[in-house]
């Protein structure tokens, strides 16, 4: 059944009463949507009686390349999922692969995936906030949030040496090491970023115009939450009090210090103040864990088989040739059990997990993303019945929906 | 015989002259789908600052622009969207295609994803990269204002009779996906029998 | 993290689930018939109130795979943080499924991208329509038989030359 304006309205005999109804296509190209997602509006004037989302339009095949690409090729599709926090779908990635492996990275891996996941909450948060605020009508607080994710896009870039589609992790390590002069970069951004963030909160947190449009607006109660299977930001500014980080502590989330913020009103201007609060927490966490990045090496041993072993090694060693030389033969490679695992984390929008089943090759035979944004869309319709037209994009900008997550 | 001109006159030609008008003033539409419509949001943002180069009037309306942006991939569902809001655009128009993707369909050789926009569309400049730098789209920006400073704009095709009289194909109705009936790989136009009106849909 | 007790409780009550355990994901094998009653009383006596996702295997080119397509549902206790996982098989040409949408809200997008890939029919949805793709696609993309560049269907678009439009 194609999906036309008819689907929207009732038999004949509604029909007749609701004559004044009138239906509106919003997006696929709508400056407000910000991605490519299409909806159909019922509406009674300016009142939304009905929402009918269309998706799909941003649909690439993610989860069919990752059937054909192996596990370290696959972490630049992931860069393209959510792409406005990159780094974190990476380390989703690899903590499902190494979860698959078996493989226990080291200590100074697990701190600097920390620092760089958490980076990339900052600047996820930032997008989002502020491409809400561009929603709502303040134009300044966007260019307030974008000069800070230009600062983080440069530490990026010194570290792995993109923008943005970092590539960064790989099974068992990362493709670099952290350099003295990315620590350095980091802490200056630990330094400066403080000032802009309380800048940003005295913009908006009180600003009349900004409340009255978020405020009592796109209710989610705490059990349409879970019912509806939220996770992340959304459902902690709900009251579901769930946060991967603290329920199945990964990587080094258990050595640090931080609060999960949580409200419970549920509407757009809590899950705003969750995101401000979280991106306190996330400053907080990056400031404890770079200084006490752990000396040692990045990779895994070559007794796990996981990582490329460095030159000295293979040069040098015999267990760095043999090590060097089956992964890199096609008939070998990486030992993968032929088992299926769930590895989550929490990602910036919610729980971003991946679903892998190995089949003793180095591809994934099936590579399934749980994706947040999925997810939270189609809670949209139950949230926005009954606001009005000019409440659509409130409530689309504090969802955070990014289409290449959303449709993979 | 010679016209005496003044010193504070300059002779031109009139195609060269709003050539120039034009080139200087273009209104970007942002089709941003995927990752690169970041990378267009970080131009038009405060440290790459588009409007040095007086593009930074992005209007989400077809009908307001004459630079259609396409930054990101664009996959089977989106590219009847992408042809329609083409046709709608008022000539003279330009169309940059940003990105591997958009360009060539990229890392994303799938059966969904679009293999180049250039197969259904007439693209004028090409930016590599995925996703390329706002440097980058600056530089595609200004080649091409080159482009149209060069090769002129008065070119009267708005203006032909025959082209006037054709209904516009914006209000066409575009065939969307049927069932297959060309053969795999197709590149060429399709035959004008499947493009009747979409009655034929299911 | 899973609690033993409601594995035990869980095969006491229902001897045909299988459960298995691979790095700590709990997993239970259901056959479809007692699917719903399996997942009710989940939901309802041992507090896995959340459904995380739902996902399909397609294991046409598997080793020593006995049935085609493995249903997932991945289960959360949003109180104790405990997660299952719940796996059902289905065999072609019998591909319906009863759905989950009236325990789980959440379940309905999630049944709409199985049925949108793999073809599977989810027997009392309220909506099942294609989410992804074109209503007008025929195939279903990620079942292991459907090639990765696809049949075509990519290029079948008129194209627009400078000229025209």
């Amino acid at each position: 059944m194609p999906l036309a304006p008819s689907t929207l309205t009732g038999t004949s005999a509604d029909q007749a009463r609701e004559d004044y109804v009138w239906t509106l296509n919003f997006g696929p190209q709508h400056p407000a949507t910000h991605t490519t997602l299409r909806i159909v509006l019922k509406l009674d004037g300016e009142r939304v009686l009905g929402a009918l989302p269309d998706i799909g339009f941003l649909h690439s095949g993610f989860e069919k390349i990752g059937e054909h690409l192996d596990y370290n090729q696959y972490v630049t599709i992931t860069d393209r999922m959510n792409y406005i926090s990159p780094m974190a779908n990476n380390v989703a990635w690899h903590h499902a692969v190494e979860k698959l492996m078996g493989v226990e990275i080291t200590p100074r891996c697990k701190y600097v995936r920390t620092i760089v996941a958490e980076l990339a909450r900052i600047s996820d948060h930032l997008l989002c906030v502020g491409a809400m605020g561009l929603d709502t009508g303040a134009f300044t607080y966007f260019l307030y949030a974008f000069y800070q994710r230009e600062v983080l896009y440069n530490i990026f870039e010194t570290l792995c040496g993109a923008r943005f589609t970092n590539s960064y992790t790989r099974v068992g390590g990362a493709m670099h090491d952290i350099t003295p002069l990315v620590v350095e970069m980091i802490r200056t951004f630990v330094k400066d970023f403080p000032k802009t963030l309380r800048d940003m909160e005295r913009l908006l947190n009180r600003n009349r115009i900004f409340v009255d449009r978020t405020k009592g607006v796109g209710l989610l109660r705490r059990e349409e939450a879970i019912a509806g299977s939220a996770s992340g930001p959304i459902a902690r500014a709900s009251g579901v009090t769930r946060d991967l980080r603290k329920d199945e502590p990964y990587l080094s989330y258990a050595d640090f210090d931080f609060a999960v913020p949580c409200m419970t009103t549920g509407d757009c201007y809590a899950r705003y103040l969750v995101r401000m609060a979280e991106m306190w927490e996330s400053l907080k966490i990056v400031e404890q864990a770079v200084e006490n990045i752990p000396a040692g090496p990045i990779n895994v041993g070559v007794g796990d088989r996981a990582t490329l072993p460095q030159k000295e090694q293979v040069y040098q060693t015999i267990e760095g040739t043999i090590s060097h030389f089956e992964l890199v033969m096609s008939n070998r490679g990486m030992e993968v059990p032929s088992e299926e695992v769930y590895g989550a984390i929490e990602a910036p929008n919610g729980e971003l997990g991946f679903y892998i089943v190995g089949d003793g090759s180095d591809v994934a035979y099936r590579a399934r993303c749980r994706p947040p944004s999925f997810i939270h869309f189609a809670l949209f319709p139950q949230m926005i019945l009954g606001h009005t037209l000019s409440d659509v994009v409130a409530v689309l900008g504090s969802l955070n929906i990014i289409a290449a997550e959303l449709d993979r | 015989m010679a016209i005496e001109i003044p010193e504070n006159v300059v002779v031109s030609r009139l195609d060269a002259l709003a050539s120039w008008c034009r080139k200087n003033s273009l209104w970007p539409m942002p089709f941003a789908t995927a990752c690169c419509g970041i990378e267009l949001m970080a131009t038009g943002a405060s440290r790459h600052d588009l409007a040095r180069f007086g593009a930074e009037v992005f209007r989400f309306s077809p009908r307001q622009c004459d630079l259609m942006i396409v930054a990101g991939r664009v996959v089977m569902k989106m590219l009847p969207v992408l042809q329609r809001i083409w046709q709608q655009m008022h000539e003279p128009k330009w169309c940059i295609s940003m990105g591997a993707c958009a360009s060539t369909g990229g890392v994303f050789d799938t059966y969904c994803v679009v293999q180049g926009i250039d197969r259904f569309l007439p693209v004028d400049m090409y930016v590599p990269g995925c996703p390329p730098r706002p440097e980058q789209l600056i530089q595609s920006i200004i080649d091409l204002q080159d482009i149209i400073q060069q090769r002129g704009t008065i070119r009267g095709v708005e203006f032909t009779a025959a082209a006037r009289q054709q209904p516009k194909r914006a209000l066409i109705e575009l065939p969307i996906l049927g069932d297959v009936r060309t053969p795999p790989h197709h590149n060429g136009p399709i035959p004008p029998a499947t493009l009747a009106s979409g009655k034929d849909r299911a | 993290m899973t609690d033993p007790a409601v594995i035990s409780a869980l095969t006491a009550a229902y001897p045909d689930v299988v459960t298995s355990e691979f790095r700590g994901d709990v997993r239970a094998m259901v056959p479809r018939e007692s699917l719903i009653a399996v997942m009710s009383r989940l939901r309802d006596e041992q507090g896995y109130d959340m459904l995380s996702d739902i996902t399909c295997v397609d294991y046409l080119r598997y080793r020593d795979a006995t049935d085609r397509f493995g249903l997932v549902y991945l289960l959360v206790n949003t109180t104790t943080a405990a997660r299952l996982t719940v796996r059902t098989f289905v065999n072609e040409p019998d591909l319906d499924v009863p759905s989950v949408v009236p325990l789980w809200p959440g379940a309905n997008w999630l049944e709409r991208e199985v049925w949108d890939m793999f073809g599977i029919r989810f027997t009392d949805h309220p909506d099942l329509r294609r989410i992804l793709l074109p209503e007008e696609f025929t195939a279903h993309p990620l079942r292991k038989d459907y090639p990765l560049q696809g049949r075509g269907e990519r290029h079948n678009f008129p194209v627009i030359r400078r000229a025209e439009a």
